[in-house]
């Protein structure tokens, strides 16, 4: 059955240069158009998801706390019991130390819905204060089909409307592919059905709001992310990105203060709806609003392999700075890291390098912000894995030190035989035989970076340090002086390849567009 | 050239397999069925025991009944359980053991004895062009019921078939003395694979024994030598201490009964359909009609007859039912032995043991619908016919996943092999010139096609899934609790009976 190999037909660039008969591995699963194809993924991807929501969730059996699955079902218990203005306030009913809901409004209706389907078939596991720590089978079993559905209802639509749009005017070699690496991206299926996350509702959003980007209808893409913004406040991480691309595009247009009103409306229109309960006073507004910020938690958290956390090993920036001088620190670095890419895609706003500065942005404010989760790195890893076709090598080493910075996470929610197990289905799909994914010619003339006599070196040193790190994660007990040891290695390997990975994505953002432009007016010329 | 073709196809059956293997691990906490208890034990038996008392204890009540090879099987197996954790084969303390370890550890060596079906598709479609063996690896390995029952379920499918496979791949290379000799090793290993000896049998006498008195009869000496050996190989043990009784007996435990608990699709459910449907007939006209002391809804059947009007049924009956289906492909077989017709026969010889036998396992219903799956890349009829009774059979197996946490699983294993089917299938039956032109052209046309009657059908299957997952239990509740597995019964039997008789047509035109 199963299709499994969505891989890649005809190599790319071979069958455009070989007259051979589409006698290809994978042509079979192909021939019947992108749709089909993507179908067949997607049920194969489902499967996959499926088989991992059987394994244990974050906080499974451990009292009093639990994890990530009980914050979930707790805030469905708030949302169907109480009248949505309590939802962020601390009350008698409402205990906010205890799980409060720290997400937006969308948040909370998405909790509500799946609360109300869970009330139906199995009332005690949302049924207020009662319902606190509640575990069993049924239970378990209801709230990861909530995100299985919300999987296949958010994220795979919208993953198809990426596809679709994307790969119009491209050779059709590479589609299939595509679509297995977007749908089997084993980060977010670890996350989402593993740890118990709902992900796929604002990574889908988003990428609905890109698509909408590609086909360019700016109003929709407006709604989409704001959407998303709604659902998570860390698909902020992309703002830059869209604001950035289209301000450029309005900028180019012939009444650009129109465009831009126009843009505004739909933000501010779709905000205002989502909002609504909470706009009645300023303060029920500020209150969500304080609630989605904890800048109370500090700067970094655990060990999360961005700037802050990897640097504090040598500087103590929890002592040497106030909470908010280090917002203001924070907040800055931020905003000079995304800088470039937002000046690019204002200067000269295109398709393929809104996608880079969805990149640069994203990771920029997983390298920079304030108070980042390992979880966070998706955001970044759902933009490479839209370029996946441009920097195939790239975005496999990118895959390999994301899901390892996610590994001593994953071994707490017990989640190594899917870890493993997916990291290797990853692997073979991103090589299926009869797939030759070549890296666009273009950049290796132009590019020096790869080329690098260090860049190896330091790449295979880093993957066997990182294997090595696995075992030893694994079977050694660390010293007690240094109980967090190999969490820390592990976040300073990572963090210094994504080091890498973010100057790379960066230079190819400004190289590539001079690339395009000089590329387009040939064209012209034509 | 060659040897680079055959290298990549190795290379691209490894990773169909690699690719399978990552939803099998993914797979180990399902839901597991008794069946993993009864190997545990068989390891406990075989580790702790001394071959004479095998076939005797019964400190659980699963003991051992497959024949002696698999006995020694499981004992390879379980010098390694004790690495992993000792108790897995301690006899007492291993009781329903469900730790960790011995979950990883059995559904390990599933996984692990699953080479042999890598080795047997190998070696089947080796010298086949790229697209059948991709489709061959795709419908083989990804069979949705191998899968559940295996990996889920808990059973050591693959590795009996695969060495299946490896048999009838040596049958079709002509070299039939080493067909012969794994199929006797098959047989040892699980005897409910002797449905298809006749077929064996009559080809191997036709084929390999029938040319010329002298060389003739000294293949017929060599291999009866060979397979006699096998057999002393496995059951001389037990002949030796005079234990072949006991043996025979766990093997062929005939008390049980017609049916199985949940009935297998064959012909039996149309047979007791009827007897109900006279009784009840009878009845309103006024006849005495005695109720049956055994029931067959009630579970577990016992000697008395089940059948109120219907003569009762007997082993010997279904055997020489089994027999007599199976004797027109064995004509056949006899009139003109072709090796390329040996795994199309075989296919049906299970397909009549399944229809007719005595207390068919749903399970069963793999012996045939794998080695059709070989059968099926041969023409466009067969991958028609492969088509639905490949869902059908899948679609017999869903009963044995009841709870709901494997719900989405089986579901969407089966909607991706039909879609796999479908995909590939279309593929191979697609115009080739039409295919050169489809950059332009929007839909392409195949010849592959699924006609109204087997689309009806297979719409009728998604209803009764429809009726007896969903709307039974909301309107009905646990009153006739039975009714659902007698409705998917019932409905798969029409499609296994249709699946024969195409069959039977397709073998003697």
């Amino acid at each position: 059955m199963p299709k499994k190999k969505p891989v890649n037909l005809p190599g790319d660039g071979t069958a455009a240069l070989l007259p051979v008969p589409p006698m290809d591995n994978w042509w079979w699963l192909s021939h019947k158009g992108t749709t089909t194809s993507f179908l067949c993924i997607s049920l194969f991807a489902l499967l996959i998801r499926s088989a991992v929501s059987m394994f244990p969730y974050s906080g499974a059996g451990t009292p009093p706390k639990f994890g990530d699955f009980e914050a979930q079902r707790h805030w469905m218990e708030i949302t169907t019991n109480l009248p949505a203005i309590d939802w962020y306030r601390n009350g008698t009913h409402n205990d906010l130390t205890y799980w409060g809901l720290d997400y937006p409004p969308l948040t909370a209706y998405q909790s509500y819905i799946h609360g109300i389907l869970l009330r139906v078939f199995n009332p005690e596991s949302v049924s207020l204060f009662s319902s606190r720590g509640h575990e069993s089978y049924h239970g378990k079993l209801l709230m990861r089909w909530t995100v299985l559905s919300s999987d296949a209802l958010i994220f795979f639509p919208a993953a198809l409307f990426f596809v679709l749009v994307y790969h119009r005017n491209r050779a059709k070699s590479g589609v299939a592919w595509h679509i297995a690496m977007i749908l089997l991206n084993p980060c977010l299926i670890l996350i989402d059905h593993g740890h118990f996350q709902y992900n796929c509702i604002s990574l889908g959003l988003t990428v609905g709001a890109i698509a909408a980007v590609l086909c360019g209808s700016e109003v929709l893409t407006c709604v989409f992310f704001s959407l998303a913004l709604s659902h998570k406040q860390m698909s902020a991480y992309f703002a830059p990105a869209f604001f950035s691309h289209l301000l450029g595009k309005c900028l180019r247009r012939k009444n650009p203060i129109l465009s831009v009103l126009k843009l505004g409306i739909a933000v501010i229109v779709t905000f205002v709806i989502v909002w609504w309960p909470y706009l009645h006073s300023v303060d029920d507004f500020l209150m969500v609003l304080s609630r989605l910020a904890p800048f109370e938690r500090g700067i970094y958290e655990d060990y999360v392999a961005n700037f802050w956390c990897t640097t504090s090993i040598l500087i103590k920036w929890k002592k040497l700075f106030t909470t908010p001088s280090l917002k203001s620190i924070s907040l800055a670095a931020t905003v000079l890291a995304s800088l470039p890419s937002m000046v690019q895609q204002i200067l000269s706003p295109s398709d393929e390098g809104f996608l880079y500065c969805l990149l640069n942005s994203s990771m920029a404010f997983y390298m920079f912000s304030f108070q980042v989760h390992e979880k966070s790195i998706l955001m970044p890893f759902l933009a490479a894995t839209l370029l996946a076709l441009k920097i195939p090598d790239h975005f496999n080493h990118l895959t390999y030190y994301a899901l390892f910075s996610m590994f001593p996470l994953l071994c707490r929610d017990k989640l190594l035989l899917p870890y493993l197990s997916l990291h290797l289905l990853f692997t073979l799909i991103y090589h299926s035989p009869g797939t030759q994914i070549t890296l666009p010619k273009t950049k290796a003339s132009s590019f020096s970076f790869t080329s690098f006599p260090g860049y190896r070196f330091l790449l295979r040193t880093h993957f066997f340090i990182s294997l090595f790190l696995h075992v030893v994660y694994l079977t050694i007990q660390p010293p007690q002086k240094y109980p967090f040891l190999f969490e820390a290695l592990i976040m300073i390997l990572c963090f210094s390849y994504f080091v890498m990975f973010a100057i790379f994505t960066n230079y190819t953002q400004w190289t590539f567009s001079s690339h395009f432009r000089s590329a387009d007016k040939e064209k012209k010329r034509i | 050239m060659d040897h680079h073709r055959n290298n990549d196809h190795r290379l691209h059956l490894l990773w169909f397999f690699a690719v399978s293997t990552t939803l099998k691990l993914l797979l180990i906490p399902s839901y597991r069925s008794t069946d993993f208890e009864v190997h545990r034990n068989w390891l406990a038996i075989t580790h702790s025991l001394p071959l004479t008392k095998w076939y005797f204890d019964e400190t659980s009540q699963w003991t051992l009944d497959y024949p002696p090879l698999f006995a020694h099987f499981e004992r390879f197996l379980s010098f390694f359980a004790p690495l992993v954790d000792p108790k897995i084969v301690n006899l007492h303390s291993g009781l329903d053991y469900s730790e960790d370890s011995v979950i990883y550890f059995q559904r390990i060596t599933v996984i692990v004895s699953d080479l042999s079906l890598f080795f047997g598709v190998y070696r089947l479609t080796r010298k086949l062009e790229t697209l059948k063996r991709n489709l061959i690896c795709a419908l083989v390995v990804w069979s949705p019921g191998l899968l559940v029952v295996d990996h889920v379920h808990f059973q050591y499918n693959g590795f009996l078939l695969g060495l299946l496979l490896v048999s009838v791949s040596f049958l079709g290379d002509g070299r039939d003395l080493v067909g012969g000799f794994l199929f006797a090793v098959v047989l040892c290993f699980k005897h409910l694979f002797a449905v298809a000896a006749p077929v064996y049998f009559v080809y191997l006498l036709r084929h390999y024994c029938w040319v010329g008195l002298v060389t003739g009869l000294r293949r017929l000496v060599t291999l009866g030598v060979v397979v006699v050996a096998v057999f002393v190989a496995a059951f001389g043990p037990f002949v030796y201490y005079g234990q072949i009784q006991q043996v025979i007996s766990r093997m062929f435990p005939f008390g049980r009964g017609l049916c199985h608990a949940y009935w297998a699709p064959n012909f039996w459910v149309f047979y007791i359909i009827l007897d109900k449907g006279l009784a009840f007939t009878l009845r309103k006209l006024g006849f005495d009609v005695q109720v049956p002391s055994a029931s067959f809804t009630g579970g577990l059947v016992g000697d008395s007859s089940p059948f109120a009007v219907l003569p009762q049924i007997t082993p010997l009956t279904t055997f020489a039912m089994v027999l007599l289906a199976i004797t027109p492909c064995l004509i056949k077989a006899w009139r003109k032995p072709q090796p390329g017709l040996v795994a199309r026969w075989i296919a049906y010889a299970y397909t009549c043991g399944f229809l007719f036998g005595w207390h068919v396992h749903e399970k069963a219903s793999l012996h045939f619908t794998i080695p059709l799956a070989i059968v099926a890349v041969q023409s466009l009829e067969d991958a028609k016919h492969y088509f639905l009774v490949s869902i059908v059979s899948s679609y017999s197996l869903f009963p044995l996943l009841y709870e709901p946490q494997e719900y989405p699983i089986k579901v969407l294993l089966l909607l991706l092999h039909a879609m796999v089917m479908w995909l590939g299938f279309s593929a191979q039956y697609t115009d080739e010139k039409a295919l050169k032109k489809k950059e332009k052209a929007g839909e392409i046309k195949s010849k592959f096609e699924i006609g109204f009657v087997e689309k009806a059908y297979l719409i009728g299957l998604v209803l009764v899934e429809i009726v007896s997952q969903f709307l039974h239990p909301y309107f009905l509740g646990d009153r006739f609790a039975f009714m659902p597995l007698m409705l998917i019964s019932t409905y798969c039997a029409v499609g296994i009976m249709y699946s024969w008789i195409w069959q039977l047509r397709r073998i003697l035109t």
